[in-house]
């Protein structure tokens, strides 16, 4: 029971995004387009997820004065990994991410999920914890990817979902969509929709 | 003239949080008041400063294809080497700081941990390889000077929102929008407002 807590909590009442404002920083400039913020969104939940597993599996060995330098290692260690894995198999979406794939390092999530879970908890509930902050943040970086892409050029992982009939009738895309400014406040409208349905996440 | 395009270029035009949303976590965390935002920009400035020269001799003489031995290439090895180059700088520095100036540490202290995953930093080092690779980068000047219009630009931006911020209690926000929704969305104005500078060239 409170392993399904553990995937479904970071969904809406725990995002990490949209509550706890962790891990905005590499997030927003991959979602122009839905593939490359979907490639993003399962990297970053891969990570967290092992570096949840790992370091729990660790978690009684390690001095907690060296901690932080022990996480880094490997969270970078896993980040090299799926560096690799992208070049390997997805090699147009891997430049299209470019600094940000390395910048999973510094996601404020992994390290977030890690010190405040991963350290005082069993393997598997760590691992779950993972998987369920990594989708809560795919689910963010998907929504705003469908509206800017749909609105910005009309099209969704890439296929025009817009019908010609529609810009013969004088339709354009919305170019300001493409700008990062757009992606900060999608956000903050996410945030603002969110928060009136969840009313006890209101600051006073 | 290359130089000082690229000065303005990394403070103005390609501003790490209008352009790049690096260091969004501690830029929505610490803008409350200006003068914390002074602080944390401070010590931001100063960090880049020192880790984005020193990455760049180490990816020009280790991590580059041929540079220790011919056939030897060790640029996957760059985000451990870069994160590890700026973890320990930081913890150097904090060092420092605690040993020779107390008051400065009282009043840095608290960040300077927080430093080493703001995301600003690596970002940084890892743009100056990229910019290394199409050449906008040419030598260790240039990246000296990148590394300190990266930071400025930062700072700026941070000590800005602060200002804002601090003006905002007194503004009738929606219930649901206080706090980082609101904040958010003046970033995106703020961005949007920051593009005018984009046609820049000098």
């Amino acid at each position: 029971m409170s392993n399904l807590k553990n995937l479904t909590g970071p969904l809406s009442a725990n995002n990490p995004v949209i509550v706890q404002i962790l891990g905005i920083c590499s997030a927003l400039a991959v979602t122009i387009k839905l593939e490359p913020a979907f490639v993003m969104g399962l990297s970053v939940m891969v990570v967290t997820a092992f570096a949840n597993l790992v370091m729990s599996l660790l978690r009684n060995g390690i001095p907690s004065r060296i901690r932080i330098i022990v996480q880094l290692v490997v969270i970078a260690a896993l980040v090299i990994l799926v560096d690799q894995v992208l070049k390997a198999f997805v090699y147009d979406v891997s430049k299209q991410l470019s600094v940000y794939v390395g910048l999973i390092i510094t996601n404020c999530i992994i390290m977030g999920r890690v010190e405040a879970y991963a350290l005082g908890n069993k393997p598997w509930a760590s691992f779950l914890d993972g998987i369920g902050n990594g989708l809560g943040y795919m689910a963010i970086l998907v929504i705003v990817a469908f509206f800017r892409e749909l609105f910005g050029s009309g099209c969704l992982f890439g296929i025009q979902v817009i019908p010609d009939s529609f810009y013969a009738a004088g339709y354009s895309n919305m170019g300001i969509m493409l700008f990062p400014p757009m992606a900060l406040i999608l956000v903050g409208v996410i945030i603002w929709v969110h928060r009136s349905f969840k009313k006890d996440l209101q600051e006073k | 003239m290359e130089t000082l395009n690229l000065f303005i270029r990394s403070i103005f035009i390609d501003n790490m949080v209008f352009a790049f949303f690096f260091g969004m976590c501690s830029y929505i965390a610490v803008s409350k008041n200006v003068k914390t935002a002074l602080g944390l920009g401070a010590a931001v400035i100063f960090v880049m400063l020192m880790t984005v020269p020193l990455n760049y001799l180490l990816n020009e003489y280790v991590l580059a294809p041929n540079a220790i031995k011919e056939g030897l290439d060790l640029s996957f090895l760059t985000f451990i080497i870069f994160i590890a180059v700026i973890a320990s700088f930081v913890q150097l520095v904090e060092m420092v700081v605690e040993k020779f100036s107390p008051s400065l540490y009282n009043q840095l202290g608290i960040f300077l941990p927080l430093i080493a995953v703001n995301c600003a930093i690596l970002g940084g080092s890892l743009f100056m390889q990229q910019k290394v690779e199409d050449g906008s980068i040419g030598g260790f000047v240039d990246s000296v000077v990148y590394g300190l219009g990266s930071g400025l630009g930062w700072a700026i931006a941070i000590v800005m929102m602060a200002a804002i911020r601090e003006r905002l209690q007194y503004s009738h926000i929606p219930a649901a929008l206080k706090g980082p929704g609101i904040a958010f969305i003046i970033t995106g104005l703020m961005g949007i407002a920051f593009m005018i500078f984009s046609g820049i060239q000098l």
